[in-house]
């Protein structure tokens, strides 16, 4: 069996990838339910690449059910309620850092309000780690079924756009004939992200609980690994440490929300005399910015020219800057700028005042249609009211249902009403651009997450 | 290939620490959190403690907005019981940055009778929360920026980088608001406000080699210095005023250096000879024991006890 090569969801789009990862931070999530061994797995990557001390270790091993093993799985039991209830609720963030990269795992639990937490986590992750438990599927019969949540949790990161899908399969140590086992699973995978048109970075054998091809391809006590035959690729951490970065939508229009005004310097000292001038603080959310650029401010549509770019506020200047970097821009000239404006190129791009979205719905109190619901978007904060529901995802096959109403843990459809017009792009297009959150102007809660169809 | 250094990381532990991964993109996450909160909220303030994770919270800001610019004062809140080097190199430092430095005092509290400790000796440190939510009331904050990480400690892994407290200054960690994207909901209603941690994502390491990377100033008591400290429980207990020796103890000098700095009363070194910001980026990347587990006498009591002081309006 032929490992496949990286492919991304990002290929289709304007997302470029780095070709390497220049020592980039990897935030990847990690899915999968109770026992299928994601907190095992997390905490042999922690283990294994020495980010657990032996203080925490020893809280784990006097609380673990057999004697010559850690329970892995408590390292990521965050709070009292889940120590209790022995289940984990909300997403926690774990560390570790290889000689060659930096790795932050977001951990989405698998049951309690699934939904909720895996589209959290994806937001703002490069990479989904996949698990599927080969102990509870039909390995030996072909095709082998796979478990709805399997599907689930790919669609869900498919629909956040994470750019790399990896399918750990995992426990291959537990079944009598791992190869069989490994070819059969990955087939099934293959066949789905064909009929659902996801894109698989890798498909990789890999046994938690012994580590083996989780950071070496060999276990803890120096045998061979699973599938040493048939399975040549890397291994996990390989696997993840050679992703590249991927830079979101370097190549679209230039769009720079300010986040922050700073005003002239009132004190007379030589930093502040150094730059008398406004400066305009956020991050590039597209496309390209050179210094000298004649700019339009939304939505007021004032024009003026880029004197400079500040790298930051120690008087770094920069030439010219891309997606995804914070910067300062001066203006030539005194223009009335706001937090939430944003800056484009000369040519004022289409804005829009209504929108199609696919809405996730996170609140416990459900949506409901005419209400007028805070929406962010960049930096900017503006009243929205949802018009229509078209439908409702079912997320096990992202297949449309008829809906009235949307649930915590639902992803929908939605039509929107925007009190004033914002320059939303389809969400396939950016991720920055593409992405709102609706919060209940009531009780201020996050209600809703929103993808621009 | 790159199974060589997973080899290495397994036998050849001397050799750890050579490794390198650029600081660059904690560091811009940290600016653009920043930027947010003063661009957010209308009385925001950074907590400043003279300790190593709040200068590194500095330098943070000073890239952010520049030197002498902050939009927000430095809150200190003092427990009275703080190591006086720490106290002099704030105040020196808040002096240096041009940064309006606001002190309040536990003892102040507990002339009020807000503050009531159970016998004398008891520590402090818990008590910060009460002086801290009463300066939040006088200043009307509502933002509060800190500088803790989630690595430190297990309830702070699963806290939001946009901590929302309620009128009581409480944390509820089962109402959190999920955090999407980077677009933080910083909405709040009279009388409540955000604690805001922009560098929850770095880790002691990240956090020493970037002081090692920006040569951040940070108290003495950072580095190796000959100190008199008391063999106690495991830990290395320094003898001061509030915590003097009991029965059957002995007084040793050992070298030592901080890994936190925090309230005399529960504050540890541990021993070591690390000189510079360069050797602690050594030893840390060879470290066996958490930062909180080596060095806090507070949170050795139970596995929750950090989670119950964030509930009563604690860091």
């Amino acid at each position: 069996m032929k490992v496949m090569g990286v492919t991304t969801n990002f290929e289709k789009s304007s997302g470029v990838l780095s070709s390497v990862n220049d020592g980039h931070t990897l935030r990847f999530l990690t899915a999968g339910s109770v026992d299928d061994g994601k907190s095992t797995l997390i905490g042999r990557l922690l283990l294994d690449s020495r980010a657990i001390l032996a203080d925490q270790l020893t809280g784990i091993q006097q609380k673990a059910t057999s004697d010559d093993s850690y329970d892995l799985a408590r390292l990521t039991d965050g709070l009292q309620a889940e120590r209790e209830q022995g289940i984990t609720i909300d997403v926690a963030y774990r560390y570790f850092t290889t000689p060659n990269r930096k790795f932050i795992i977001a951990d989405a639990p698998g049951h309690e309000q699934y939904t909720r937490n895996m589209v959290t986590a994806a937001s703002n992750s490069d990479a989904a780690v996949i698990l599927v438990d080969a102990t509870k599927l039909h390995w030996d019969k072909q095709p082998v079924e796979l478990l709805s949540q399997t599907r689930r949790h790919a669609l869900l990161a498919h629909l956040l756009r994470v750019p790399f899908l990896i399918f750990a399969i995992n426990k291959l140590d537990a079944v009598s004939d791992p190869d069989t086992a490994f070819i059969n699973v990955s087939k099934a995978l293959q066949e789905f992200a064909l009929q659902a048109g996801l894109q698989i970075a890798h498909i990789i054998p890999i046994s938690a609980l012994t580590g083996a091809n989780v950071i070496d391809n060999k276990t803890q006590d120096g045998r061979a690994s699973l599938c040493a035959d048939i399975y040549h690729g890397p291994t996990l951490l390989q696997a993840l440490t050679e992703l590249p970065a991927c830079l979101d939508d370097v190549d679209g229009h230039f769009y720079f929300p300010v986040q922050y005004v700073q005003k002239q310097a009132q004190q007379h000292t030589p930093e502040a005399n150094q730059y008398g001038q406004r400066i305009f603080w956020g991050k590039v959310a597209s496309g390209t910015v050179k210094k000298g650029d004649l700019v339009t401010i939304q939505p007021s549509g004032q024009q003026a020219r880029i004197s400079k770019i500040l790298h930051n506020a120690l008087g770094e200047e920069l030439p010219q800057a891309t997606s995804g970097k914070s910067i300062g821009i001066v203006l030539d000239k005194e223009i009335d700028v706001s937090r939430g404006d944003w800056l484009t190129h000369g040519v004022t791009e289409p804005l829009h005042k209504e929108i199609k979205a696919n809405l996730a719905w996170l609140d416990d109190e459900p949506l409901v249609i005419g209400r007028a619901y805070w929406l962010k978007h960049g930096h900017r904060w503006v009243k929205a009211k949802i018009s229509a529901i078209h439908h409702q995802l079912n997320i096990k096959t992202l297949e449309t249902e008829p809906a009235h109403q949307l649930q915590a843990n639902s992803i929908g459809e939605v039509h929107l009403q925007l009190q004033q017009a914002l320059p939303l792009i389809s969400y396939n297009q950016s991720r920055t651009l593409g992405a709102f959150i609706l919060v209940d102007s009531a009780s201020n809660h996050t209600s809703g997450a929103g993808m621009v169809l | 290939m790159q199974a060589n250094f997973i080899t290495k990381i397994e036998t050849d532990q001397s050799n750890l620490k050579s490794f390198y991964t650029p600081l660059d993109d904690l560091e811009e996450e940290a600016i653009f959190i920043m930027r947010e909160v003063a661009g957010a909220f209308e009385r925001p303030a950074l907590l400043f403690s003279g300790g190593k994770d709040s200068c590194v919270m500095l330098r943070i800001a000073e890239k952010a907005f520049g030197k002498g610019r902050f939009p927000f004062p430095l809150l200190m809140i003092d427990t009275g019981h703080n190591f006086p080097e720490v106290v002099s190199f704030r105040d020196h430092r808040a002096a240096e940055l041009g940064a309006k430095l606001i002190v309040r005092y536990v003892e102040d509290s507990m002339k009020k009778g807000t503050v009531r400790l159970s016998h004398p000796m008891e520590s402090r440190n818990p008590h910060q929360s009460v002086t801290l939510l009463e300066a939040i009331e006088e200043f009307r904050f509502d933002a509060l920026m800190g500088g803790a990480r989630r690595d430190e400690e297990k309830a702070r892994a699963k806290e939001r980088i946009f901590s929302h407290r309620d009128v009581f200054g409480q944390w509820q960690p089962k109402a959190q608001r999920p955090e999407l994207w980077t677009l933080f909901n910083t909405r709040i209603l009279p009388d409540e406000h955000f604690r805001v941690f922009p560098i929850s994502n770095w880790t002691e390491y990240d956090v020493w080699r970037y002081i090692e990377q920006e040569d951040i100033p940070l108290p003495s008591l950072y580095y190796a210095h000959q100190r008199q400290v008391i063999p106690r429980k495991g830990l290395l207990v320094p003898l001061t005023d509030v915590t003097p020796l009991q029965e059957g103890e002995v007084v040793e000098t050992r070298t030592v250096r901080f890994r936190t700095v925090g309230d005399m009363t529960c504050t540890c070194p541990v021993e070591s000879n690390a000189a510079t910001a360069s050797d602690i980026v050594k030893e840390t990347a060879a470290v066996t024991v958490s930062e909180r587990g080596a060095t806090r006498m507070d949170d050795q009591t139970s596995e929750a006890s950090m989670e119950k002081r964030k509930l009563e309006g604690y860091f």
